[in-house]
């Protein structure tokens, strides 16, 4: 939009031609970071050029106002600068500028390729464009003998000017309907890109790997529970992939974390059920890690595929039930030196000041009972067993 | 029903041909398929026709979805012995519930082992309720929500027992979404396996029964978490 509105001010006077080549240096593309003009900046050459072209230029300046032909100053100033201007923006215009630039002129070049054929409109446009240009001159050049009505020139000069509307004007339009384009396919092309990358990164690595480990069905298992979670969490939350860990503010969310980060570690389903909700403070994030610690065990030793997580908030109360159908064990078989059960999941209960009940039977799965009353929001006995 | 013994006819209805195709793997030789759709309108015709023991019917369908099903398969006549188990992915609580108050008589996720969905659908067949974990702890959290929200008003049905549940209906249903099986469960509350299968019919009932209005709002409220 900046660039019609340049556009429209050229209409008032080759100044505007000029700013508008100059907006053009140092406004950036989206996306660029550098504008032309930062790139034309290190062009020692074209600057150069550029440079040179001013003496050439100031010369022919004094020779047309020495002849007395002091309108030709009004244009050569702008054309001046738009021409140096336009030099380094062809110097320095990146491949997709230069494809840019090469569209916003064919219609120009075309134009006067074509200007033969019996397009109506076009002859119309271009007779009504020579007569206007003739008028205009002609009151222009007319001013400088009679110099008693201090309308003329203007006028002349309006003439002139709509005489370069009615040539030029559908392509300053088609210019810039073409660069508004051009952008939107820009941003366009960038979203698809983007969209690319997350797949990429996403889904095609997974099933990347899951080809990889077709021989391993707990893996290709594994890698697409988590590939699922994933899309899911992307397509539907909102959230980025790979965004990383964010701090739970709920009971239910610090939950569906651990049946992920459990899942995704050990490859196993992990089945979790909740009753309520809550917002989550210290002692509750102390007895989901007892309770993640719970069913990592269970996914390591017990053997099954499956472990089911359920959990329940209740006004005096929170409890989890970590349960498998595992193999099962004796407590007193258990290695000494294996601190997972005693450490992490009685210890850490004890201290917060719940209950923690452990069943196993050999060969039929073992059930993890983690019990917390809830001070201050109630008495402090377990509501059940 | 299908006698003693004798494999129960299931009709498979979901809009995806290669779910269908899997789901026709596992249950093999155990079932008999009675024939399968994609859609609400194939799928009312053929179920009418056909009549099968157990219709398999996915919570998202395209044309209003499983619901539909069951509510234009129960509104015509002679289709009381056709039963409905409903299969999703979503486990979003309003779809579920919305299912299962059409007439489902059980809930189970897409995710289900092979002998487990035959199971289920077994079980069905008979005339009982299944509940996965994840619909009893539905149930549960609706039923205790509901329970603190007519603590001071009147109970919209005007039956107070259809809006709570039983102390040994909430300790059945604990111990479902705890990953109990019926067997296992019946062993821990030392009751028959058929007096479980008799509780859960009871919550089934209270659940198709009870104030829509309050069971849709909770469903809506936990969908919004």
């Amino acid at each position: 939009m900046v660039r019609v509105v340049f556009v429209l001010l050229a209409l008032s006077g080759g100044l505007g031609i000029a700013a508008y080549v100059v907006a053009w240096l140092f406004i950036p593309l989206e996306g660029d970071d550098a504008t032309i003009a930062a790139r034309a900046a290190s062009d020692r050459r074209g600057l150069t050029v550029a440079v040179a072209a001013v003496p050439l230029l100031v010369i022919l300046v004094l020779v047309s106002s020495a002849l007395g032909a002091s309108w030709v100053n009004s244009f050569f100033w702008s054309l001046v600068i738009s021409a140096a201007g336009l030099l380094l923006i062809w110097r320095n215009a990146t491949p997709p500028e230069q494809v840019l630039l090469h569209q916003a002129v064919a219609p120009l070049t075309s134009k006067l390729e074509t200007s033969g054929t019996p397009h109506r409109h076009l002859r119309f446009r271009l007779l009504l464009g020579l007569a206007l240009l003739t008028g205009g001159f002609v009151m222009l050049v007319v001013h400088d003998t009679r110099r008693v009505v201090s309308l003329r020139p203007l006028g002349g000069l309006l003439l002139v000017i709509a005489a370069i509307v009615v040539f030029f004007g559908p392509w300053w339009l088609r210019l810039a309907r073409d660069l508004v384009s051009e952008r939107q396919a820009r941003a366009r092309a960038e979203e698809r890109a983007d969209l690319a990358t997350r797949v990429h990164d996403s889904v095609l690595q997974t099933l990347a790997l899951i080809q990889r480990h077709a021989d391993k069905p707990q893996q290709v298992v594994q890698l697409a529970r988590a590939q699922e979670r994933e899309l899911r969490a992307w397509l539907f939350d909102g959230e980025v992939p790979g965004s990383g860990a964010r701090e739970d503010k709920t009971f239910a969310a610090a939950l569906k974390r651990i049946q992920n980060e459990v899942e995704s570690a050990h490859g196993v389903e992990v089945d979790t059920v909740l009753v309520g909700d809550c917002p989550l403070d210290d002692r509750l994030r102390g007895l989901l890690a007892a309770g993640k610690e719970a069913t990592v065990n269970a996914a390591k030793w017990s053997g099954t595929q499956l472990v089911s997580v359920y959990a329940e908030v209740e006004e005096e109360s929170v409890s989890l039930f970590v349960r498998d159908r595992g193999r099962g064990f004796v407590e007193a078989e258990v290695p000494a030196d294996r601190k997972g059960l005693a450490e992490s999941v009685r210890g850490r209960i004890a201290r917060l000041g719940g209950t923690a009940i452990v069943r196993s039977r050999a060969g039929e799965g073992t059930e993890v009972e983690l019990c917390l009353p809830m001070v201050g929001r109630g008495h402090s006995t377990p509501s059940r067993t | 029903m299908t006698g003693e013994g004798a494999p129960p006819r299931v009709f498979l209805v979901d809009d995806h041909g290669l779910f269908r195709a899997g789901v026709k793997a596992e249950l093999g030789e155990s079932v008999v398929l009675a024939g399968e759709a994609d859609e609400v309108e194939a799928a009312v015709e053929l179920i009418a026709e056909r009549l099968p023991d157990v219709v398999l019917l996915d919570v998202h369908l395209p044309g209003g979805g499983g619901r539909a099903v069951v509510e234009a398969v129960r509104s015509l006549p002679g289709t009381e012995r056709v039963r409905f188990l409903a299969l999703s992915v979503s486990d979003a609580p309003e779809d579920v519930i919305s299912v299962i108050r059409a007439g489902a008589r059980g809930y189970v996720t897409k995710t289900i082992s092979g002998p487990d969905l035959v199971a289920a659908v077994v079980r069905v067949a008979a005339g009982d309720a299944v509940f996965s974990p994840r619909l009893a702890g539905f149930v549960l959290d609706a039923f205790t929500e509901m329970a603190g929200s007519t603590g001071d008003t009147a109970p919209a049905t005007g039956d107070p027992d259809l809006d709570r549940l039983t102390g040994r209906e909430r300790e059945v249903l604990r111990l479902i979404a705890r990953g109990y099986s019926y067997r296992e469960l019946a062993t821990e509350l030392s009751i028959s396996v058929k007096t479980v299968e008799s509780h859960v019919s009871a919550v089934l009932r209270k659940l198709q029964l009870s104030s829509r209005h309050q069971l849709t709002r909770w469903a809506t409220q936990r969908s919004l978490d």
